[in-house]
């Protein structure tokens, strides 16, 4: 046969385009368009839309002053509730100590005030002015009857009320600092005026403070002074108390510790009844109960049923006062003040409790409330004042407590509407045991109470204390952290020194003999809480203990399914790409475990699963403008996650994306700096595609690597890729799997060549090696690799070449690469170059018409016809048919293409119209004889 | 320096009652030793009546007429005349409480027309129910003004043992206003008279406050209040004088109402 030349058709792309493009034609203003807006003017619509607007301020002025959360926190320290409860009270080894513990002395497992005592004083705190008014002077414009006493008589009442001169002070615009000073100066001028025996002055410098506990303006800072003043009162009753017991020791005699009123002679009691009747006589009410409270131990002097006479009355008294708050920390101070002295007497204790129980709805009388409103202080805020002093009672009330009492009082509590209050202290106050066996009681209450009032958060906490120091039964275990975490999630703002907290606590107690293992599906769902709740995870990782906690998941399965859940979370909430080295690490740290269980075993679609989450992480990392960090970070994760595939695939994507990027910031003129940091990235992808497996991904990878090598200059590296990707190409196997099904790989590759070719197009030649030296080497490729034997797809690939090399042979190449030049500026139409160009068309063209005699037998007849005609479409298209013989080959494809009847006659009569229509161009002419050469065979 | 000298009382609350013995030491201390005639101690009791500034005038007409009242008298006489030695000399003495005559010993008492001394008494509780409302006020303006309240209460007995405090209870059953305050003012009033008219003076003695703002409705407030040992004694009615005494009830209504309710007693000592 015949060798047929080639000639290219010369080409003028631009024209071709300008000519194949639809013609503008320019719209008049009031001609249709679809894609026009619709415009209706109508005057009128203007003043419609301001409506609704104007209320919308409003809405956001009720931001709390005080954060309800930051009291989280605070509050008894599990570890050393822990420590009380567990201290073994039971190795007293006689017993009659023992019996005296129970009943005159509290044990070593009650809490002692002195530990609330500094809690209180941190947690309470305030930025307001306070002030102190000290009314020391007789409060002389007060009674008018008091004038009418005789002249004598009321001297000698101004000596004992007068200590010094006019001395009414009020003291303003203290900071709490210069508060607490002050009251620590009152607390040392008590001392001092008792030691220079002015028993009237200390007296009254003790009417005075008490009376500062009646004052509840900053009432934030009320629990605080509380602590202060009660101090001065406990000074108080102990110099009282020491002064009376020294009146009773004769000098010889020391009094003993459980001496009975017999023992004390006259003039002491003469005393302590004078202090007594002085202090009955003070008008006002809360120093009256105040002061008398501080001095209930010395009633030990005067009778023996004295303390429980006294201590029902005082407890009753302090129904007198309005405020309810004041009244719980009397009551506080009282139960403090009985449990010292008589820790025997519980009756007045529960009296307490349940006057206070009585007295409950005035939290929300119309008293309160106004208060509130005048101070600026919100319901949310204010309630948890009452936490301390409520906590005390309870725990004083509960403190050896019979179980029957514990459960009447939660009785109680339940009864009263909006008691979360009282649930908070019950549950901070009663033994752990008695909380966490009830605990799915105590979920169901919380879930009852009023959202408006005390935040049930911190309800949920307290119970979290209890289920931290005793076990809830087994079966509610994860109910009662579904139903907390449901609340805890609500929180608005989310607070991660309580989740540290939570979390911390957890660690605490799960990790002693390896508790945590089983408990997993517990800390699971604790982790999915606290990440579902998180969606800033800078916030999240910073939270301390929350990567600890991760490492309690010591059994793969469950930590992997963990880190999971915690990457799809990242995923779906991270919108930003960040570069914060705090989620950098957590994260890295979280992927790797993931990776890291990947084994033989491994099933793909796990594997897919990992990979995609590892991805969508490494998407959202972005340096910015720091291309280098960026780069090491890839780098650093390629070691990372060396056995994910798609992982892999991924960072050579995001490295190209990256070298792209440098290109756009450099507006593609590369300095010498990021010509070499692109270098690296190129460098980058080169050697990590050949650790990759699927072989079309590591194809096409060369090759889009390749062309971002081109798009950046670094001719060699490209040379380098398309050298690698046709090498590659005589591994490519028959059959690949794709989606776990066996596929002829052929299409794929012929796809792959298409792509691979129209790169070529515009790839230089490298100056040592031969001309078109890639697209030979190519050949080559194609020529040896083995085709399936009924099979066109190899004629389908030459016909490509020949397109492909048209199109090399052409003065002007139909596309570029900025600032690259290609062959077609290379070579500047150089005949050698055009020469052996035709040459290689020549021996394609053999090869394909070698194919189609191939093909004259009957069962290929049709393929052979479709390819003729196929054949004929690339001639004409690409080909010069002035010439000849060209000309010639193409009536033979026509004739061939409809020898045996098997072409399709439509395709045939459009074709022809094609050409007779391409015949009607300038330069075309020559079409039209050629139309007239190809008859159209008529079905017979 | 000189010589100190004081009388101790041997029992500690100091008081004594009529046929009791009153025992006790002179103490005679000094750094030198003290010529001296002799030391005698004497007794004395007197009920005398007082001129107040306030009512200057009123008592004039028979101030005169009442001369004290000489009750008890007697004198004993401790040691001869001689030398004390230095230190401290330790002198002591009893004698009985007996009446002059026919007298009777009354309380010792400070008050603003009288100054008195004990008595005895016989106590029978007679407890009071109140209730306080607008309507059962006297006294009132503008009834309509005042806020709607409904204060109930009772005292377990106006019959009072001086030494006992005085008891009840009070409850707010429902006020529109809030409440400032509640107090307690004892009051004494003391009558002087003869054959010419009398005078009488109400003098608050003690007030004390039982309940300080706004309180629970329906929740008794206790009423407690002991006596001032000083200022009490048991209601006491001679022909010459009077001592009553009264407790009040003062409750205090936001913004301004002054509500009180009167409650006379009777003060003995059992």
């Amino acid at each position: 046969m015949a060798v047929f030349p080639w000639h290219s058709r010369g080409r003028n792309y631009k024209a071709e385009f300008a000519s194949c493009r639809l013609e503008a034609v320019p719209l008049e203003f009031g001609d249709y368009h679809p894609l026009k807006p619709i415009t209706v003017t109508e005057s009128k619509t203007k003043k419609v839309s301001r409506k609704g607007s104007t209320s919308s301020t409003s809405s956001s002025s009720s931001s709390s002053v005080v954060d309800p959360l930051s009291s989280v926190l605070d509050g008894t320290d599990p570890l050393s509730m822990f420590a009380a409860t567990a201290d073994p009270a039971a190795t007293d080894s006689s017993r009659k100590r023992r019996d005296r513990d129970e009943n005159s002395v509290v044990g070593s497992d009650f809490e002692p005030w002195a530990s609330k005592r500094g809690e209180i004083l941190t947690r309470y705190t305030t930025t307001e002015k306070l002030s102190i008014n000290l009314f020391m002077g007789s409060e002389k414009g007060k009674g008018t009857a008091t004038s009418a006493m005789s002249e004598k008589v009321r001297t000698r009442l101004e000596e004992l009320d007068d200590f010094e001169e006019g001395s009414q002070k009020e003291l303003l615009n203290l900071t709490q600092q210069d508060y607490v000073n002050r009251i620590e100066e009152l607390n040392q001028s008590l001392k001092d005026a008792w030691a220079s025996d002015q028993k009237v002055k200390a007296l009254k410098i003790v009417i005075q403070c008490s009376k500062l506990l009646s004052d509840t303006s900053v009432i934030q800072f009320y629990p605080s002074k509380f602590v202060l003043i009660t101090d001065i009162l406990d000074t108080f009753g102990k110099l009282v108390h020491e002064r009376i017991s020294s009146l009773c020791v004769d000098h010889r005699s020391v009094l003993p510790d459980h001496f009975s009123p017999e023992n004390v002679n006259d003039t002491a009691k003469e005393t302590c009844l004078n202090w007594f009747f002085k202090i009955a006589s003070i008008r006002e009410l809360i120093p009256r109960f105040y002061v008398e409270a501080s001095i209930l131990k010395c009633n030990k002097f005067l009778s023996k049923t004295g303390i429980s006479e006294c201590l029902p009355r005082l407890t009753c008294m302090i129904r007198g006062i309005g405020d309810p708050l004041v009244s719980v920390y009397a009551r506080a101070y009282l139960c403090r003040v009985g449990m010292e002295v008589a820790p025997h007497l519980k009756e007045s204790l529960n009296k307490n409790f349940f006057d206070f129980l009585l007295t409950f709805k005035q939290i929300h009388g119309d008293t309160v409330q106004n208060q509130l409103v005048v101070q600026g202080v919100e319901l949310p805020s204010y309630l948890p004042l009452y936490s301390p002093a409520m906590d005390w009672i309870f725990q004083c009330i509960s403190y050896h407590a019979p179980e029957a009492l514990l459960t009447e009082m939660m009785e109680r509590c339940k009864k009263l509407g909006n008691n979360a209050l009282l649930l908070n202290s019950v549950m901070s106050a009663f033994r752990a045991e008695f909380i966490a066996t009830r605990s799915m009681d105590f979920i169901g209450m919380i879930k009852e109470c009023d959202e408006s009032g005390f935040p049930k958060h911190l309800l949920f906490r307290s119970l979290g204390l209890n289920l931290a120091l005793a076990d809830p039964p087994e079966g509610d275990r994860l109910q009662i952290l579904n139903e907390a975490w449901k609340v805890i999630t609500k929180l608005k703002n989310p607070q991660k020194r309580e989740v540290n907290t939570v979390l911390a606590d957890v660690i605490k107690h799960m990790t002693p003999d390896r508790a945590f293992e089983d408990s997993y599906p517990q800390l699971q769902s604790i982790i999915k809480k606290v990440i579902a709740h998180f969606h800033d995870f800078s916030v999240l990782f910073s939270v301390e203990k929350f990567l600890p906690f991760l490492d309690m998941f010591q059994k793969e399965s469950v930590r992997v399914e963990v880190c999971k859940c915690i990457m799809e979370v990242f995923i779906k909430h991270q919108q930003e790409p960040t570069k914060d080295p705090v989620i950098l690490n957590a994260l890295l740290h979280v992927c790797k475990t993931m990776h890291d269980s990947v084994n033989a075993l491994t099933l793909e679609d796990e594997k897919r699963m990992l990979a995609y989450l590892i991805n969508g992480f490494i998407k959202m990392v972005s340096f910015g403008r720091d291309f280098e960090q960026q780069l090491s970070f890839y780098v650093e994760a390629r070691s990372m996650f060396c056995n994910l595939e798609p992982v892999l695939v991924q960072l050579i994507h995001s490295v190209n994306r990256l070298a792209m990027e440098t290109r756009k910031v450099m507006k593609g003129n590369h300095s010498r700096k990021t010509a070499a940091f692109v270098r690296a990235c190129v460098a980058y992808c080169f050697i990590t595609i050949p650790s990759l497996v699927g072989i079309f991904t590591r194809l096409n990878l060369y090759l889009h690597s390749g062309q971002v090598a081109l798009a950046n200059q670094c001719l060699s590296q490209a040379d380098a890729f398309f050298k690698a990707a046709i090498s590659l190409i005589p591994e490519v196997p028959k059959m690949i799997n794709i989606d776990g099904k066996m596929r002829p790989s052929e299409s794929f590759l012929l796809e792959f060549l298409c792509n691979f070719f129209s790169t070529l197009l515009i790839v230089p030649d490298h100056p040592e090696h031969g001309v078109l030296f890639l697209v030979r080497e190519l050949l080559n490729v194609i020529q040896d690799y083995t085709w399936e034997d009924n099979s066109d797809d190899k004629i389908r690939i030459y016909t490509c070449v020949l397109h492909l090399l048209s199109a090399m042979s052409q003065e002007t190449y139909l596309y570029h690469i900025d600032k690259v030049d290609s062959n077609d500026s290379l070579y500047g139409g150089d005949t050698k170059f055009l020469a052996e160009n035709n040459k290689l068309c020549e021996t394609v063209m053999a090869q394909i018409l070698e194919h189609l005699k191939t093909l004259a037998k009957d069962e290929a007849l049709k393929r052979q016809s479709s390819l003729g005609l196929s054949f004929f479409n690339s001639i004409l298209a690409h080909g010069d048919l002035r010439n000849n013989r060209l000309n010639q080959l193409s009536v033979n494809l026509w004739h061939l293409a409809q020898r045996h009847g098997c072409a399709d006659t439509r395709t045939m009569v459009k074709t022809l119209e094609y050409i007779k229509k391409r015949s009607k161009h300038p330069d075309m002419g020559h079409l039209t004889e050629l139309a007239l050469r190809l008859p159209l065979q008529t079905r017979t | 320096m000189g010589t100190s000298l004081d009388i101790k009382i041997k029992r500690a609350n100091k008081v004594y009652h009529a046929g009791e013995v009153l025992s006790g030491v002179v103490v005679i201390s000094g750094k030198d030793s003290i010529q001296h005639q002799g030391v005698s101690l004497t007794v004395e009791g007197s009920v005398n009546l007082q001129l107040s500034a306030k009512s200057v005038g009123v008592f004039e007409a028979f101030y005169n007429s009442v001369k004290p009242i000489q009750i008890i008298n007697s004198t004993i006489e401790m040691v001869k005349p001689g030398k004390f030695p230095s230190g401290k000399t330790e002198i002591p003495f009893e004698f009985p409480l007996h009446v002059k005559g026919n007298k009777v010993l009354y309380e010792t008492y400070h008050g603003v027309f009288v100054n008195i001394q004990p008595q005895k008494g016989k106590l029978t509780p007679s407890p009071v129910d109140f209730t306080i409302t607008p309507e059962t006020l006297q006294n009132v303006r503008e009834r309509a003004l005042l806020p709607k309240f409904l204060i109930r209460g009772h005292l377990n007995s106006t019959n009072c043992v001086i030494t006992q405090p005085l008891t009840g209870e009070l409850l707010v059953e429902s006020s529109e206003a809030a409440i400032r305050s509640i107090e307690l003012q004892l009051v004494r009033v003391e009558t002087c008279g003869c054959a010419e008219g009398y005078a009488r003076d109400a003098t608050e003695i003690q007030n004390i406050q039982i309940a300080d703002g706004d309180v629970c409705r329906s929740l008794s407030v206790p009423i407690y209040m002991v006596f001032p040992r000083l200022f009490t004694c048991p209601t006491l009615e001679t022909t010459n004088f009077k001592v009553e005494f009264e407790v009040n009830v003062v409750v205090l209504l936001h913004p301004d109402h002054l509500i009180t309710e009167n409650f006379p007693l009777k003060l003995c000592r059992t």
